[in-house]
Order: structure tokens, then sequence, then C-alpha cells
């Protein structure tokens, strides 16, 4: 599957360099150069950033919320969810695992959506690990600030339209 | 066809704070990992992260090469004018419409949010493209949320999800223009 991703990505790619060459091969050439340039520059960052955060998942305590995000904890399970979302450390694995988990143990789905909106959109630890390191920091806190009420705006939305 | 001026290099500083902190939490956690549980935990989990990392580099050059023609080939108008200050609800619209459709892993949008910043995208138009690659991306939600929760819950949960990438570019927007939230000229 992850290749199928890799393989479309390089495929986008190929495309923008074809369409660099028609308009002249300087462009190619200096798109090429410009992106692995950053690439380099981007790749001491992203290394700490990972194999950082594998450490800071492993000794962080990982809170597992299930217990409190039953279907009838409503507004208070889905604020716990969404304080766990954004205090979940690791990535997509860790992330998805305790969702998932917390689903089978009874956690309700709304506050499950909390949860993984809370995660995905400002886990604490991933925005300082690796939004900013990559990001302008201004760009990246002004998207997490805007980002508070989402979590809730989809708990919301996933109370009123009732899960299939 | 006129000459477009040559896009402005985002200033760089070879060494940054933000990093070094990093790095010194970092180190910390690492240290601590070793001391409480020892060299062969410590080891498995550097081998785990680091197989991650080398998963994730033909996803980062990949996205730094996208970033990087789209801001030679696109011109600084087109770009301001669809996605820029002005460009309204369209802009956030086609921002999201972005974020949707780019493939890729987490780290492959940083690259190309920055390009399409520096190139006269706002502020808004940015978090709109970042909240929509992040909440529904498609193929993010078919590599990694597929397989933990099945393809019910997660087409239920994007299909709710759908207006909040533009929600976001709007608050942005509105934080931006009230003076919340001061940008610079620098990407």
């Amino acid at each position: 599957m992850t290749i199928a991703i890799d393989i479309m990505l390089w495929l986008v790619v190929a495309a923008l360099g074809f369409i660099a060459v028609l308009r002249g091969r300087v462009l190619l050439n200096d798109g090429a150069r410009d992106g692995v340039v950053e690439f380099i520059h981007l790749l001491p960052r992203i290394a700490i950033g990972v194999v950082g955060s594998g450490y800071i998942a492993e000794v962080l305590p990982k809170a597992l919320v299930a217990p409190w995000l039953g279907p009838e904890s409503g507004l208070t399970g889905v604020i716990i969810a969404t304080l766990g979302g954004a205090l979940t450390p690791g990535g997509p694995v860790v992330g998805f695992s305790i969702g998932a988990a917390a689903l089978k143990s009874g956690a309700g789905a709304p506050q499950v959506i909390a949860y993984s909106t809370a995660w995905a959109l400002y886990a604490i630890h991933r925005l300082v690990m690796w939004e900013v390191p990559l990001m302008p920091a201004r760009i990246v806190w002004l998207r997490a600030a805007v980002s508070l009420p989402l979590p809730f705006i989809a708990a919301a939305a996933a109370m009123v339209l009732a899960k299939p | 066809m006129s000459l477009d001026p040559i896009p402005p290099r985002r200033r760089r500083r070879a060494f940054d704070w933000s990093t070094a902190a990093i790095a010194a939490i970092a180190f910390a956690a690492a240290a601590a990992v070793y001391w409480r549980d020892g060299a062969e935990h410590f080891l498995a989990i550097l081998s785990g992260d680091l197989m991650l990392f080398g998963e994730m580099l033909p996803k980062v050059l990949a996205g730094c090469l996208i970033g990087a023609f789209v801001t030679l080939l696109l011109p600084r108008e087109l770009v301001a004018r669809w996605v820029g200050h002005e460009s309204g609800f369209t802009g956030l619209a086609v921002a999201a419409l972005f974020g949707f459709i780019l493939p890729g892993g987490p780290i492959t949008i940083y690259p190309v949010a920055c390009a399409f910043l520096a190139m006269g995208a706002d502020a808004g138009a940015v978090v709109a493209f970042i909240t929509s690659w992040t909440l529904i991306g498609y193929t993010r939600a078919l590599v990694w949320e597929l397989p933990f929760f099945g393809s019910d819950f997660v087409i239920w949960r994007i299909v709710e999800a759908l207006p909040l990438p533009i929600l976001a570019g709007l608050l942005a927007r509105i934080a931006v223009r009230a003076g919340l939230a001061r940008m610079g000229d620098r990407a």
C-alpha cells in the first residue's frame, strides 16, 4: 500500500518534471536542484524528529482514556478525549491503535472521533517534533490555535449524524 | 509570455534554536530510555525509528521536489490570485481540494505547504491545505486509518470532517485580519 502511494507521489514529480522540461531544460535542473537542496536541509531535522519521538513516546505515560470515554460520557468524554488526543505522543500507529482500542472497549464513536481529530490536528508532541522544524513557527501555532474547536465540532456532528 | 521574477529564496539559517531544543529533548528521552530499560530496548526503538525514517525518505524527497517544481512552474500571480489574501472562499476551497488529493506521508505535506506560502498563498489557505490533508487526505486515510478502524467508520468520519478544513482556513484568516496573528513577509 505504501508502495502505491510512493508510486503516485513520484508520478506527480515526474509529471511536474515533464512540464518543466517543456518550458525549458534549465527549469528542470533548477527544480531538481532546489528540491534536493531543500531535502538535504530537512534531513537532520527529520531524523532527530523521528528518532527522538520514538524515545519520547516511550518515556511519556500512555494514558489509556477508554474507561472515561463511553457513549454516555457526553461532553465530558469529548473534552477528555480531545485532551488525550493532544497529549498522545508517537506516530499514527500509536494514535490510531489507542483510538481503535478505545472504540473496541466501549468508548463512544463521537469521543473516539474527538480523540482522533485532536490527535491528528494538534498532538503537541508532533507539533513540536515534526512541524516546527519544517514550517514557520507562527503558521504552526496559528493552525493549532484555530484547530482547537475542530474536534468538538467533529464530535458534535458525530452525535447528530448517528453512525450508520 | 512575460518572465516571472525568480521566486524569493526562503532564508536559511544553518542552525536554529527550535531544532536544538528538540534535539536536546530527544537526547534526554533517549538517555532516559537507555537508563530505564537497558541497551536492548534502546536499540530496538532506534532500529524501528530508523526504519520508519528510511521509509519516509523517498516521500520527503518527492515532497521537496514537488514543492520546488511548483514554486518554479506556477506564476506567483496565479498562486496569489487563487489562494492569496484576496482569493476568498474559492481560495480556501482550492487549498482544501489540494490537501485532499495530495498523496504522501505526514512529512510530505510540509515542504509543499512552505513552497505555497513562499509563493503568495496566504495563511488561511495554507491552514486549509494542511488541515485538509490531515483530516480528509485520502492516501492518509487509506494507509493509516483503514487498517485500524475499518472502512465504514473512516468514511463516516471523513464525510463529517469535510467542512472543517475550510472552517479552519476561515478562522485563520479572521485571526490574521483581526491582528491576532502577525504575519510578516518572510516565509
